[in-house]
């Protein structure tokens, strides 16, 4: 099978069959009341791993977290952590420690305090944790900041303060939630790239939280993507961009257009579809529907090329619009066309050079075209 | 014009609370003062001296210069005034002490409490306020005389065999104390309790504090500024409290506040009296003065 995008590191135990999970929901729900969080989930996290939990605000990411943590115990079903069931075991004898989106930092310790407090709880002796404390220091490069008082800090030295209290006990497994939420869009970058090679340097397992597919694209090894308490679509994040194996995820997951219609021919790896915009789409892909069904293909926005000459090969996937919308990102521009029918296709271009030969304008009739492999067929 | 004007009217905003304790606070305190300097006469007032404006400015030296500070060299003398200062602030230390014992958990229980039922539960603290004081104190009389409701509940159940003997003992003015100040204790403290962040505790929990240690080195810590505001609530008040030991003590009693109010009801001696409640004043005000600007200096570092 060819690779779908960028790969990052040569590991994938989720691919070898042999690999053992180390933390594994099985068939976990969590109700609280009336309500169902959780709905019979199972998911296997692999040790080392970068595991993100992405969906909107509700959907159940942040029960499944507090249920790692031991905040909440599952109503049915169990979780596996390192080969043992940690049902039932409170917080302070487990052996993960959890990053709080508000980052909990205790407003009465200075920073020091604040990192060995864990340490202390363990009855660590005294020399050690002056020792860890200052390697955990030096870590989050705040060992200038040792003896400030939470308050007296920015916002991005309490993230990293929370973080080195977190990591502080060297714990099997450590829970982000929405780690870098209270952060600005630029120290939100930084510190993603941060978090990803101190995850590496550590060699730690860590489970993330957020609701930002930006950050979650970033920074896992493996994305579950959830809904209503359930997990859509597990997967690197270059299978769910270029995969989905929904429209849920299609949709939710970066910019998408969507062409519905009944497939019209089908051979072994391709497939034609009579789109109901009035022209004939053709997807190649390994598990064509049968003639007469009806399908749903999905394109990224990158992927469709505007052109205002018709390409040289019209033979497949063009059709005529007109420019409806256009807008200039800087390194990109985003068109919106529109077809025949009236539905409006997105698609962006790179502005690889400062002058364009073929520049577009509104109302401009153009050829929307892309090829056979950029289109998806979903399936859910 | 009109940015004279606000700037007048914010200036009045900070005056209005300056004038309102010079008049209802410093103008009296002076007044208590001056008397606590003279000496008694029978006469309208019962003092000298009495100053006139139409005695003119010698008149007003004159009357100056007879000013001493005789009175409070009298409350050294007897052991009197003394006593009755240090079983004062015993009583109501004692009393603090045991306010904040019940009113914690209370406070506790109440910030824990759902979100919904909370308004309620607050009413609930704040509605004995509702009747008045002097009536809730008579209230305890019957509760506790030896014939009293309580002793008749312990003699049912059979749990004494004589009544016991609780009114008119110091026992009884911790009672009331206790009773009557518990909102003031109680308010302080959840609003402290309720505003802190609830991921506090589960942090201090996930780094291996079980839910007794969370809370000794999370929440207590963070409540302090609620328990002190509430021990002052109650300390203050109960030091110079009157009605609930005349009422509930004993003639063993002796509180500053009932000697005070002997000195300028029976005995007529206003001077020595005003002097009592200066000393009163310095014993209270002065360290809580020390306290709070310690307090606000350790906050603002």
């Amino acid at each position: 099978m060819k690779s779908l995008g960028s790969i990052r590191r040569s590991f994938a135990p989720w691919a070898d069959p042999t690999a053992k999970p180390y933390i594994s929901f099985q068939n976990v729900t969590k109700r609280f009341g009336d309500f169902t969080a959780v709905d019979n989930l199972s998911l296997d996290i692999y040790q080392r791993e970068f595991f993100a939990l992405l969906g909107a605000s509700g959907c159940g990411k942040s029960t499944l977290l507090r249920m790692l943590a031991g905040f909440e115990d599952p109503t049915s079903g169990d979780i596996i952590l390192d080969g043992q069931s940690i049902k039932g075991i409170p917080p302070y004898r487990r052996p993960v420690n959890m990053m709080f989106q508000s980052y909990a930092l205790f407003p009465h310790m200075s920073v020091e305090k604040n990192i060995a407090f864990g340490l202390k709880q363990d009855g660590m002796p005294k020399t050690e944790i002056a020792e860890r404390v200052a390697q955990m220091l030096k870590l989050v490069k705040l060992e200038k900041f040792a003896a400030r008082k939470p308050h007296q800090l920015s916002g991005g030295q309490r993230q990293r303060v929370a973080l080195a209290r977190s990591i502080a006990k060297r714990p099997k497994v450590l829970l982000l939630d929405e780690p870098l939420g209270a952060l600005d869009k630029k120290l939100r970058e930084e510190t993603q790239f941060e978090l990803m090679d101190l995850q590496q340097d550590l060699g730690l397992t860590f489970v993330v939280v957020t609701h930002d597919q930006e950050e979650a694209m970033t920074m896992a090894d493996r994305i579950a993507v959830m809904s209503a308490g359930k997990v859509i679509q597990v997967a690197t994040p270059a299978e769910i961009y270029e995969a989905p194996n929904s429209r849920f995820v299609a949709d939710f997951i970066g910019d998408v257009n969507i062409f519905e219609g009944k497939v019209t021919a089908s051979s072994g790896a391709a497939m034609t579809v009579a789109a109901s915009s009035g022209f004939s789409l053709e997807v190649e892909t390994s598990d064509p529907l049968a003639s007469g069904a009806d399908a749903a293909v999905a394109l990224r926005p990158e992927k469709i090329r505007v052109t205002s000459q018709p390409p040289a090969s019209t033979a497949i996937n063009t059709v005529e619009g007109e420019i409806w919308d256009i807008a200039y990102l800087g390194d990109m521009t985003v068109f919106h066309v529109r077809l025949p029918d009236g539905k409006v296709v997105k698609a962006s271009m790179l502005n690889a050079a400062r002058e364009m030969d073929d520049p577009l304008a509104y109302d401009q009739k153009v050829w929307v075209s892309f090829a056979a492999n950029a289109g998806v067929v979903l399936k859910g | 014009m009109s940015k004279a004007l606000s700037a007048l009217s914010s200036r009045l905003v900070i005056i209005i609370p300056f004038v309102w304790l010079l008049i209802f606070f410093l103008a009296p305190f002076f007044i208590v003062f001056r008397i606590s300097l003279s000496t008694t006469a029978i006469a309208m007032p019962p003092y000298t001296p009495v100053f006139d404006l139409a005695d003119g400015i010698s008149g007003i030296l004159e009357g100056i210069r007879e000013f001493s500070f005789d009175n409070y060299v009298w409350l050294t003398q007897d052991a009197l005034y003394f006593n009755a200062y240090i079983s004062s602030l015993t009583i109501a230390a004692i009393s603090t002490f045991l306010t904040l014992l019940i009113a914690y958990p209370v406070a506790y229980g109440m910030a824990q409490a759902p979100r919904s039922i909370r308004p309620t539960l607050l009413m609930l603290v704040i509605l004995p306020f509702w009747t008045s004081f002097l009536i809730r104190v008579y209230a305890w009389i019957a509760i506790l005389k030896p014939e009293g409701l309580l002793n008749q509940l312990l003699l049912f159940l059979g749990v004494i065999d004589s009544p016991l003997v609780i009114l008119n003992t110091n026992t009884a003015i911790y009672i009331g104390i206790v009773y009557s100040y518990l909102p003031f204790m109680v308010l302080p403290i959840y609003s402290a309790l309720e505003k802190m962040d609830g991921s506090l505790v589960e942090a201090a929990q996930d780094l291996g504090c079980t839910p007794t240690t969370a809370f000794w080195k999370v929440t207590f810590p963070l409540s302090l500024p609620g328990v002190v505001a509430g021990c002052m609530l109650v300390f203050i008040p109960a030091v110079g409290e009157f009605v609930i030991p005349d009422l509930l003590g004993g003639s063993e009693t002796l509180m500053i506040g009932k000697t005070l109010w002997n000195e300028f009801n029976a005995n007529r001696d206003w001077p020595v009296s005003s002097a009592v409640a200066i000393i009163l004043l310095m014993i209270l005000v002065v360290p809580i003065m020390f306290f709070q600007n310690a307090q606000t200096k350790s906050e603002g570092r």
